[in-house]
C-alpha cells in the first residue's frame, strides 16, 4: 500500500523540488480528472471516468480512518507501557543514546495501519509471472509482524497484479530462447559503464530497434526504467543549463481541461517544459491531441513518459502517440520503460538526434552506472521485433489486439456489476475502488482465497479516501481465465459492499448508459 | 501580586503613549492601516499581474523564440562516440573491431565468464523467464530474491539484506530513507557520484571533510557539538551521519574504518560505509573493508554494495541489523518503485557467492597481483599510481598536468589507443565535469604543455612496457585509464582529488602474469 505510484509522483515532485528549485525549469504537471466532451482533435471516441465517490462512502471511509488511528494511539500507548508487547525490531544498546533513526509518527501509520494488512503485499511467487502465477505460502503468528513460510506453494493464482501487458513474461518460447543463447555467449553482468567498456554491440543494436520503433530519430536505452531519480533529473539539467531564469521552479497542477493560462511574457520564461506523467493507478490516459496543440500554441517542449502505455496502447502497440494517431515528431522527449509490456528491464527515452547526442555524453547512468545485462536487452529486441512483426510472425499484433479486446470486455463486465471503475475504456490498468481501509485487506485476502492474486493499494499510493484495487490485464489472460475472476469478483463484491456505483450500466448495451458518466461524440 | 504588577504595566503603556513624540505616532499609524490593508486586500493573483490584452498576448507568443531542448554537442566531444565492444565483455574482448585484453572492466574475480555463474543464470532464466513485470510490492518478489537477500545477509554475517535492482540507485536511495532536511551528513570529498546523487536528494545539510582526513573530519563534529550545545533541543532530532566508501571508486584508497567507528561513538552519529568496490575484493573471504580491519559489522549501521562488480551481475544491496534495513522496505524509492531484479540476474549472484564462499583463497591471489602489479607500474615516466597497493583499481595519474583539461583528456586518449595498438583494452576514467561536486579549479599551468610536447610517447611506452612487451601482454591483469574530473562545473557538491588518472586491476583465476611482474 505504501509502495506505490504516487509516491512515486511524490517523488518527482520531491525531486522537482530538490533538484530544481533553483533551476528555472518551468514545468507543468497535468492530472487528469473530468471526462469532456471530445474535440475535433480526436479521431476516436475518448470514453474516460471518474466517477465522483458518494458522499455516505467518503464519510465512513474517514470514520474507518479515525477508528484506526485512535486505536493507534492507545495500542502506541499500551506499547509504551509494556502492556502490548513490542515485536519491532530494536536499536542496539550501544546506539540506544544516538539520536533516534526515525522520526516517531513516520512510523505511527506503518505500525497501525500497513501492519494490518501487511499480508496483501510483498507475496512471494515462485514461477513466471505469467496469466497464472505459484505463490509462496505464508503465515504469520504475531499478527503480521514476520512471516514464515509454511513450504506450500499456491498453485496456478490466476494473476491481476503483474504489469505483463503483452504476455511476454514467458519461460518458453522465442524471447526466452534467443536470450539464453546470448546468456550463454555473454554472460550477464557488463562490469563496465556505457561511456567506458561496457557499450557491446548488442546495446547498440536495442537503440536503433528502440528508435525505429518509436518512430523518432535516435533512442538511449537505460538500466533502469523507474525513470525519475535518475532520467528526469538529467534532462532536468539539460534543461537548467539553458533555462529561464524565473526566481524558482513553477511546477503548475492544472486539472484537465482547465484553461491554460500560461503567463507568457518572454523575459520571464524562456524554455517551458510540459512533463506528462500516467498515473498507473488511475488508469487514465493523456488527452495528447489538445497537449500537442497546447504544445504548438506556446512553442513548449513536450516530455512525455509512457511508463504504462508503451506496448499496452495503440493500434501497433506503440504507446499513446500510436493510440491517438499522432506523429512522433511532435514529442520532444519520449520516455518509457522495458520492465512491464516487454517482460525485461530497463528503461528508454527517445528524441532528436540532438537530444540523445546530449544524453550520451551528459547522463548520469551512461558515466557512472552499469550497462544492461546482454540476456535482458536480448529479451527487449527480441519482444520487440515480435510486436513490430519483424519476426514474421503475426503473434505481436495478435497480442495487442488481444490485450486491447479483454480490456474492453473486462471493464465493461466490472461496470456492469456496478463497481466504480476509474479510467478510460481502452487503458489496460484497472482501478476498482474500495474506500475504505478495512476493505483494502478484506478484499486482498477474499481474492487470494479464491485463487486471484491482485493489488490494492491506498494511502499514501492514492488520495486518503481512494484506495482501491488494481487489475492488470494482460494478452495472456484467456477468455476463461477472465470470466473466472470476474465471477469471483462479483461474488467478493456482494460480500464486501463494493457495488457502489450509481450509474449501473445495462449489460450487452452498446451505448453507454448516463450521459453525465460516459459521453460519446455521434460522429 | 501579579495582577498588580500587570496593572502597573498596563498603566506604564498608556502613559509611555502621551510621552511618545508625535512622529513615532503617525509611523505606527501608518504601520497599522498597512497591516489592515495587507489582511483585507484580495489574495494576490497571478494572472491580476498581467496587463496583457489578450492580442498583445498573442504576439508574444508570436514573436517568442524557445531556446533549443538541449545545448548542441561538438561532434569531437570525448563521450560522444563510444566504443563498441562486439562479443563478451570478458578478459578477452574485441573493441572497434579490435582483439584487446581486457584491462578495463570491473570483473575482478573473473566471474563474469565463469560456466557456473552461467549454468545458474541460465536454470533460472528456464523457470522464470527474463523480468519480473513488478515491483517487489506487487507480485515483483521472487523466491530468488528472498534466497539472495537471505545469502548475502548470512555472508556478512549481518542480520538483513535488501536488494535493489539497480546498483547506482542503491546507496542513491538508501542514503534519502534515513537522512531527511534537516539531519546533518558528513562525508569524504572524494565519495562517489551516486552518493553524491543520495545526499542530493536527501535535501540534509551535508558537511565535507578532506579525504580521509580523520582531524579534520573531528574538526567538523567537534564544531557541530558546540553548535548542539548552543541548541540542544534542535540537537535532539538532529540525525547525523558519516557516509564513507570502503574503497574509494575515484581515489583508490581504503577509508580509515577503525578511526571512524572511534568517532562515531565519540560524537554519535552514524556510519553508512560504500562498498561497491571493496566488496569481494578485501579481507580474507571478501567481505569488504570491515573484514579488513576486523572491525565488527555491527559497528557499521549500514553497508550498502552493488552486485555489478565482483559479482558481475547486476543490481546492489545494502545490509546491516533488521532495525536499520527493514525501513528501506517502504522509504528506498529504488526499492519501492522500480521493477524488481531479473531473478536470473539474482540466481547468478548467489552462484557468485556460492564460489566466494567455497574458494577463500582468490582473494588472497587478487591481493598478491594488486601488489604486483602496484609495484610494477611505479616508475613509469610521465604517469604516477595513485591509491593502494590493495586496491584492484589502480588510479594512473599525468604526473605533470598539461594545465588544461581538454589538453589532458587527450593526452590520455591518446595513451589509450596507443594501448590498444597494443591490444590492451583500457579506458578513460569517465565523469561529468559539470556535475561533479565542488572540484578544485582547474591546476596553475606549471610544466605547461610539457607532458603534452613530449605527445605521450614516454608515458604509453613506458606503460606498454610494464604491460608487456610487444604483443606479449599478461593475461588476467585489467587496466584503465582513468582521468578525474577537473573543470569546476556550475553545479554544486562534493570533491575530486586529484587530476589525472588510470586505474589498473587483476583478477586472480588467470594463471600467466607473474612472469611479466
Amino acid at each position: 500500500m505504501v509502495s506505490s505510484i504516487r509516491w512515486f509522483h511524490r517523488a518527482c515532485y520531491g525531486i522537482h523540488n530538490s533538484f530544481l528549485l533553483s533551476s528555472t525549469l518551468f514545468s507543468i504537471f497535468f492530472l487528469i480528472h473530468h471526462v469532456t466532451q471530445n474535440g475535433g482533435l480526436y479521431k476516436r471516441p475518448f470514453n474516460e471516468a471518474f466517477e465522483e465517490t458518494p458522499m455516505l462512502v467518503a464519510v465512513l471511509t474517514y470514520v474507518g480512518y479515525g477508528v484506526l488511528t485512535l486505536f493507534g494511539y492507545l495500542r502506541d500507548f499500551l506499547r509504551h507501557w509494556r502492556i502490548e508487547k513490542c515485536h519491532h525490531a530494536t536499536e542496539r544498546k550501544e546506539q540506544q543514546d544516538f539520536v533516534s533513526l526515525y522520526q516517531d509518527f513516520e512510523n505511527f501509520y506503518t505500525r497501525n495501519l500497513y501492519m494490518r494488512i501487511r499480508d496483501n503485499w510483498n507475496r512471494p511467487i515462485c514461477s513466471v509471472p505469467g496469466a497464472r502465477v505459484d505463490i509462496m505460502e505464508r503465515q504469520s503468528h504475531d499478527y503480521n509482524w514476520s512471516f514464515k513460510y509454511t513450504g506450500n506453494i499456491i498453485k496456478g493464482v490466476i494473476n491481476m497484479g503483474s504489469y505483463n501487458y503483452l504476455g511476454f513474461a514467458r519461460n518458453t518460447g522465442s524471447c526466452q530462447e534467443a536470450a539464453a543463447k546470448v546468456l550463454e555467449e555473454y554472460g550477464v553482468g557488463v562490469c563496465s559503464t556505457r561511456q567506458e567498456i561496457g557499450n557491446l554491440d548488442k546495446h547498440e543494436e536495442l537503440e536503433k530497434l528502440v528508435a525505429s520503433f518509436l518512430g523518432v530519430e535516435a533512442a538511449m536505452a537505460y538500466g533502469m526504467g523507474f525513470g525519475c531519480l535518475i532520467l528526469s533529473d538529467e534532462l532536468n539539467h539539460a534543461s537548467l543549463v539553458l533555462g529561464a531564469r524565473l526566481s524558482g521552479a513553477t511546477i503548475r497542477i492544472f486539472k484537465h481541461n482547465s484553461e491554460f493560462d500560461v503567463e507568457f511574457t518572454s523575459e520571464k520564461v524562456s524554455v517551458c517544459v510540459f512533463f506528462i506523467h500516467f498515473a498507473s493507478m488511475e488508469g487514465s490516459i493523456v488527452r495528447l491531441p489538445e497537449v500537442i496543440a497546447l504544445k504548438k500554441k506556446y512553442k513548449a517542449y513536450l516530455y512525455l513518459d509512457e511508463a504504462h502505455s508503451i506496448g499496452a496502447l495503440g493500434p501497433t502497440g506503440r504507446g499513446v502517440v500510436d493510440y491517438f494517431g499522432l506523429d512522433p515528431e511532435d514529442v520532444d522527449v519520449m520516455m518509457g520503460t522495458f520492465t512491464k509490456s516487454f517482460g525485461a528491464s530497463g528503461g528508454y527515452i527517445g528524441g532528436k538526434k540532438e537530444l540523445i547526442d546530449y544524453l550520451r555524453t551528459h547522463s548520469h547512468s551512461a558515466v557512472y552506472a552499469t550497462s544492461l545485462s546482454p540476456p535482458v536487452v536480448e529479451q527487449i529486441v527480441t519482444s520487440m521485433k515480435c510486436i513490430m512483426g519483424q519476426d514474421g510472425t503475426t503473434l505481436g499484433k495478435e497480442c495487442i489486439q488481444q490485450l486491447a479486446e479483454n480490456t474492453r470486455y473486462f471493464r465493461r463486465r466490472l461496470k456492469e456489476m456496478g463497481f466504480i471503475i476509474y479510467g478510460n475504456e481502452d487503458s489496460p490498468v484497472v482501478p476498482l475502488m474500495l474506500y475504505m481501509p478495512a476493505k483494502i485487506g478484506a478484499f486482498g485476502r477474499e481474492m487470494l482465497k479464491r485463487n486471484i492474486g491482485v493489488v490494492v493499494v491506498g494511502f499514501p499510493a492514492t488520495p486518503i479516501i481512494e484506495s482501491r484495487a488494481r487489475f492488470c490485464l494482460s494478452a495472456a489472460h484467456t477468455k476463461e481465465i477472465l470470466d473466472t475472476a470476474l465471477k469471483e469478483i462479483d461474488e467478493v463484491g456482494d460480500l464486501l459492499q463494493l457495488k457502489y456505483s450509481r450509474h449501473r450500466l445495462v449489460p450487452l448495451l452498446d451505448r453507454p448508459f448516463d450521459e453525465t458518466t460516459y459521453e460519446e461524440t455521434e460522429d | 501580586m501579579a495582577t498588580a504588577a500587570e496593572q502597573w504595566v498596563l498603566v506604564e503603556m498608556v502613559q509611555a503613549l502621551y510621552e511618545a513624540p508625535a512622529y513615532h505616532l503617525i509611523l505606527e499609524g501608518i504601520l497599522i492601516l498597512w497591516i489592515i490593508r495587507l489582511l483585507f486586500s484580495k489574495t494576490y493573483k497571478l494572472q491580476e499581474r498581467s496587463d496583457l490584452t489578450v492580442k498583445e498576448k498573442e504576439e508574444l507568443i508570436e514573436e517568442w523564440q524557445p531556446e533549443p531542448l538541449v545545448p548542441p554537442i561538438s561532434k569531437d566531444h570525448p563521450a560522444l562516440n563510444y566504443n563498441v565492444v562486439s562479443g563478451p565483455p570478458s578478459h578477452n574482448i574485441v573493441v572497434n573491431g579490435k582483439k584487446c585484453v581486457n584491462f578495463a572492466s570491473f570483473n575482478f574475480l573473473g566471474l563474469l565468464d565463469n560456466p557456473r555463474v552461467k549454468a545458474a543464470a541460465l536454470a533460472s532464466l528456464k523457470k522464470y523467464g527474463v523480468g519480473t513485470c513488478g515491483p517487489r510490492g506487487f507480485y515483483g518478489t521472487f523466491d530468488v530474491h528472498l534466497d539472495l537477500e537471505d545469502r548475502l545477509a548470512k555472508f556478512m554475517k549481518t542480520e538483513e539484506a535488501i536488494i535493489y535492482s539497480y546498483g547506482f540507485a542503491t546507496i542513491a536511495s538508501a542514503i534519502p530513507a534515513y537522512s531527511k532536511r534537516g539531519d546533518i551528513v558528513f562525508v569524504d570529498r572524494a565519495a562517489c557520484f551516486a552518493i553524491q546523487k543520495g545526499l542530493q536528494a536527501s535535501r540534509s545539510d551535508i558537511k565535507l571533510f578532506q579525504h580521509n582526513d580523520m582531524a579534520d573530519l573531528e574538526r567538523l563534529l567537534k564544531e557541530q557539538e558546540m553548535e548542539d550545545q548552543k541548541n540542544p533541543r534542535k540537537a535532539r532530532v538532529t540525525r547525523r551521519f558519516i557516509v564513507v566508501e570502503g574503497l574509494y571508486m575515484n581515489t583508490g584508497t581504503i577509508c580509515p574504518l577503525p578511526e571512524l567507528v572511534k568517532l562515531k561513538y565519540k560524537y554519535k552519529a552514524r556510519i553508512f560505509l560504500e562498498e561497491s568496490l571493496s566488496f569481494g575484493v578485501l579481507g580474507e573471504h571478501g567481505r569488504g573493508v570491515t573484514e579488513h580491519f576486523g572491525i565488527s559489522i555491527d559497528d557499521i549501521d549500514l553497508i550498502s554494495a552493488n552486485m555489478e562488480n565482483s559479482l558481475a551481475s547486476i543490481g546492489g544491496f545494502c545490509c546491516g541489523r533488521s532495525f536499520v534495513i527493514d525501513h528501506q522496505r517502504l522509504s528506498g524509492q529504488g526499492y519501492c518503485f522500480s521493477a524488481s531484479l531479473p531473478p536470473l540476474l539474482a540466481a547468478a549472484a548467489i552462484e557468485a557467492l556460492n564460489i566466494m564462499e567455497e574458494n577463500p583463497g582468490i582473494f588472497l591471489v587478487l591481493k598478491e597481483k594488486c601488489a604486483r602489479i602496484h609495484k610494477a607500474l611505479q616508475g613509469i615516466s610521465g604517469l604516477k599510481v595513485v591509491g593502494e597497493s590493495l586496491s584492484p583499481a589502480f588510479h594512473l595519474q599525468l604526473t605533470d598536468s598539461t594545465g588544461s583539461r581538454d589538453k589532458d583528456v587527450k593526452l590520455l586518449q591518446e595513451i589509450v589507443n596507443h594501448c590498444m595498438d597494443r591490444s590492451i583494452a583500457l579506458t578513460q576514467a569517465r565523469y561529468l565535469e559539470k556535475e561533479e561536486k565542488c572540484l578544485p579549479p582547474p591546476r596553475r599551468r606549471t610544466g605547461e604543455s610539457r607532458a603534452h610536447d613530449q605527445g605521450g610517447g614516454p608515458g604509453c611506452a613506458a606503460l606498454g612496457r610494464v604491460l608487456g612487451p610487444g604483443g606479449r601482454l599478461p593475461r588476467g591483469t585489467r587496466t584503465g585509464l582513468w582521468s578525474l574530473p577537473c573543470d569546476l562545473g556550475e553545479a554544486c557538491v562534493y570533491l575530486q582529488g586529484g587530476h589525472r588518472a588510470a586505474w589498473v586491476w587483476t583478477a586472480p583465476n588467470h594463471e600467466e602474469d607473474a612472469g611479466y611482474f
